[in-house]
C-alpha cells in the first residue's frame, strides 16, 4: 500500500467532511437493511423450526418393516410385493435399546410410547383419539404436557388420563369426569380425567389423550413389547445423522423430523432465498452509490488529478487513491451501519420469548462481519472503474494549458 | 556541441486532429537550451506557445522531430519513462496556480517529490520548508491555498516547481493571473532562483515587461519561431 496514496485519501475524505458523512450514512443504511434481512430471516426460520419441533419427537424409532424378499423373477413371472401384516407391529425387546439410546450423542430424553387408536365415548358423543401411554416421568419430555395444563394435574394414575383442550370441549369434558375408551384391540375401559392440556396444536388438542404405560398395556393387548420409542435431540437440526448413528446401534427403524416436515424446508429455503435478493439490492445500491459518487468527485477534481499526474504522479498512485476513498466510505459506513443495526436490535426480545405480533428477529444471526467485509468488498469494487478513469486522465486537457 | 546544453529539439513538428481537419500547431521547430538560462517565449495567442511547452515538458509528444533532454530521447521514450523523467528533471509554473487544496502550503511544495516516492519524508519536509523561505512564505507553511493571496499561492507553485531540483522549469503564461506588482515579485523571485540556484527557466508570455527580465527571448508566430 503506497502510504502516500492513504494520506491523500484520508485528507480528501477529511476535508469535505459533510460529503463524506452523507455518503457514510448511505452505506451505514445500506448495511443495515442488510443486517435487518439476515436477523429477520433467520429469526423467523429460527422460531418456525422452534415452533415445529418443540412439541415433536425429533427421531422416532419403530421396528422396520418386515416385508419379504422376492427370491426369484423371470420374464413369465409377475413378482407382487405386499406388506406384512400377519403380525403386530411392536418392538418386543426394547429394553436393551434403551441405555444405547440415551448414551447417544447429542440424546437429551428418551420416552418409550405404546400407542394406538381408541374412540372416547361419553353418552351418545364419541370421538376418535389417539392414545399415548408414557411412564410418569417421560410425560413431558417429548411434548411439554405439564407446561400446557391449564386444569387439573398431569399426575397419570392407573385409571387416570390427561387429555386435550379441544376434545374436552367438543365433548364437555371437564376434570374429574368418567369417560370410557374403546381401544381398537377391542378393549373397553373407563378413565377419570385427571388434567386438560392446550398445545396450541389443533391435532394434538383434539386428538391425544396421555394414559399410564401399564394401562395402555392392559388397553392395547400388549403385554410385553412397545409401539415406539421418540427421541429428542439437540440440537434439532441435527437430528438426521443422529437418526442415522442410532438406526445402526439399535437394529430399529429411526426417522428424523425433517423427514416428516420437507414442506418447511422448501419454505425457509425459498425464505432464505428471498432475503438474499434483497441483500443483493442492498449491495447493488451501496456500488451504484459510491460509484456515482466516486465518478461525480472525479469530474469536479479533474485539475487536481492533472497537476498531480504532470508533477509525476504515475497511474497506480492515482488509482490507488481513488479506490482507497471508496474503500474506507465502505469500512467505516459499513462498521457504523453495523454498531447501529446492533444498537437497534438489542431490545428486542430473543426469538423464544417472542409475545403474539413481535417480529422474529435474532439479532444473533445478523451476519455483521459478513455484511461488513461484502460492503468493503463491493465498495472497492465500485472504486476501481472510476478510478482508472481518473488515471486516465490528460493532464493537459485537466489543467486546460 | 555545446557541453552547457540540457535540451535541444531539431524539426520539430506537431499536428492536432485528424483527416481534413488536421491542423499543424509547430512547424519545424529548431531549439536548445542551456544550463542557468532565463528564455523568454514570446507570441501572441494561438501562435503554439504552451504547446511548445507542453511538449518539451513531456506532457504531451510531437508529431515529428526529435526531442532530447539531459541526454534521454523523450521522442522515443514510453509514457511511464516520460512521467518518470518529468518527475526528476523538470518543474512547472502554470498561469492558475493548482495547488492541491487539502494540502497545506509545505505539503504542496513536497508533493512532486512525495508522488514520486510513494511518501513523505522529514527531508522532504525539511526541502520544502528550504523553499517557502526562499519564496518569503515562511509563515504560512501550514496555511491552506484557501488562506492565501493569489500571489502567495503562485510563490507557493513557484516553490513546488523546483522542489525536485530540475534542471529546467517551463512556466506558462506564470503572471498571467498576477496584478502588476505582484507579477513583478514573481518574476524577482525567478530570476533570483535562476541566478542562485542555475534553474533553467523557459517562460511563456506575451507581455513584454516580463520579456525584458530574460536574458533570451525566443519568439513564434504561426507555429515558427521567427526570431531565437
Amino acid at each position: 500500500m503506497n502510504p502516500y496514496a492513504v494520506k491523500l485519501a484520508i485528507r480528501h475524505l477529511l476535508s469535505h467532511p459533510g460529503q463524506t458523512a452523507l455518503l457514510m450514512a448511505g452505506v451505514a443504511l445500506g448495511v443495515g437493511v442488510f443486517i435487518f434481512m439476515s436477523a429477520l430471516i433467520g429469526g423467523l426460520a429460527n422460531l418456525l423450526t422452534l415452533r415445529t419441533v418443540g412439541s415433536i419427537p425429533h427421531v422416532v424409532l419403530e421396528m422396520p418393516d418386515r416385508d419379504p424378499a422376492i427370491l426369484s423373477s423371470g420374464q413369465d413371472v409377475q413378482a407382487v410385493l405386499q406388506k406384512d401384516l400377519s403380525r403386530r407391529n411392536q418392538i418386543a425387546i426394547w429394553q436393551p435399546a434403551m441405555p444405547i439410546i440415551e448414551t447417544t450423542a447429542g440424546v437429551t430424553a428418551v420416552s418409550p410410547q405404546i400407542r394406538g387408536s381408541a374412540f372416547v365415548e361419553r353418552g351418545q358423543a364419541v370421538a376418535p383419539v389417539g392414545v399415548i401411554g408414557v411412564m410418569q416421568d417421560k410425560l413431558s419430555v417429548i411434548a411439554d404436557i405439564r407446561g400446557a395444563l391449564i386444569e387439573g394435574s398431569s399426575n397419570l394414575p392407573p385409571d387416570g388420563i390427561v387429555i386435550g383442550s379441544r376434545l374436552a370441549s367438543d365433548l364437555g369434558l371437564r376434570v374429574g369426569q368418567v369417560v370410557r375408551l374403546n381401544s381398537d384391540r377391542g378393549r373397553s375401559r373407563s378413565f377419570r380425567i385427571g388434567g386438560i392440556f392446550s398445545l396450541g396444536i389443533a391435532s394434538a388438542d383434539r386428538q391425544a389423550v396421555y394414559m399410564n404405560f401399564t394401562a395402555a398395556r392392559a388397553l392395547f393387548d400388549l403385554p410385553s413389547g412397545i409401539s415406539r420409542i421418540e427421541v429428542k435431540v439437540e440440537p434439532a437440526t441435527d437430528a438426521a445423522p443422529i437418526a442415522q448413528r442410532l438406526g445402526r446401534s439399535t437394529g430399529l427403524k429411526a426417522t428424523a423430523w425433517t423427514e416428516d416436515n420437507s414442506q418447511l424446508f422448501e419454505g425457509l429455503d425459498a425464505q432464505a432465498r428471498t432475503g438474499t435478493i434483497i441483500k443483493a439490492f442492498s449491495l447493488i445500491t451501496i456500488i451504484v452509490g459510491i460509484a456515482s459518487a466516486m465518478l461525480l468527485s472525479i469530474v469536479r477534481r479533474q485539475s487536481e488529478i492533472g497537476i498531480m499526474r504532470a508533477m509525476g504522479a504515475s497511474r497506480s498512485l492515482v488509482i490507488s487513491i481513488f479506490v482507497l476513498e471508496g474503500t474506507l466510505i465502505g469500512f467505516i459506513g459499513a462498521i457504523v451501519g453495523a454498531a447501529l443495526a446492533w444498537l437497534a436490535l438489542l431490545p428486542l426480545p430473543p426469538v423464544t420469548e417472542i409475545s403474539s405480533g413481535g417480529l422474529p428477529i435474532d439479532r444473533y444471526q445478523g451476519d455483521f462481519l459478513l455484511a461488513i467485509a461484502l460492503t468493503t468488498l463491493a465498495s472497492m469494487l465500485a472504486s476501481i472503474l472510476p478510478a482508472r478513469n481518473a488515471a486516465r486522465i490528460d493532464p493537459v486537457e485537466a489543467i486546460g494549458a | 556541441m555545446n557541453p552547457d546544453r540540457i535540451l535541444s529539439v531539431n524539426g520539430l513538428t506537431k499536428y492536432f486532429g485528424q483527416g481534413t481537419g488536421e491542423g499543424q500547431v509547430l512547424k519545424d521547430i529548431d531549439l536548445a537550451i542551456t544550463s542557468s538560462e532565463m528564455t523568454a517565449l514570446l507570441g501572441p495567442s494561438g501562435s503554439g506557445k504552451s504547446t511548445l511547452l507542453n511538449i518539451l515538458g513531456t506532457l504531451m509528444r510531437a508529431t515529428a522531430g526529435s526531442h532530447e533532454m539531459l541526454g534521454v530521447d523523450l521522442m522515443h521514450a514510453s509514457a511511464a519513462q516520460r512521467t518518470e523523467f518529468r518527475s526528476k528533471h523538470l518543474g512547472f509554473v502554470f498561469q492558475f496556480h493548482h495547488l492541491l487544496p487539502d494540502l497545506s502550503a509545505v505539503e504542496n511544495v513536497m508533493m512532486p517529490a512525495a508522488c514520486a516516492a510513494g511518501r513523505e519524508s522529514r527531508t522532504m519536509r525539511d526541502r520544502a520548508s528550504e523553499l517557502l523561505d526562499a519564496v518569503g512564505l515562511a509563515d504560512r507553511r501550514e496555511f491552506r491555498p484557501a488562506a492565501m493571496s493569489g500571489g502567495q499561492r503562485q510563490r507557493v507553485a513557484v516553490a513546488r516547481s523546483l522542489m525536485n531540483s530540475p534542471a529546467l522549469v517551463l512556466a506558462d503564461e506564470p503572471t498571467g493571473n498576477l496584478d502588476r506588482q505582484a507579477a513583478d515579485h514573481v518574476m524577482e523571485l525567478l530570476r533570483s532562483i535562476n541566478e542562485t540556484m542555475g534553474t533553467s527557466f523557459l517562460i511563456s508570455t506575451h507581455d513584454e515587461h516580463i520579456a525584458q527580465q530574460c536574458q533570451r527571448r525566443v519568439e513564434l508566430l504561426d507555429g515558427r519561431i521567427i526570431r531565437s
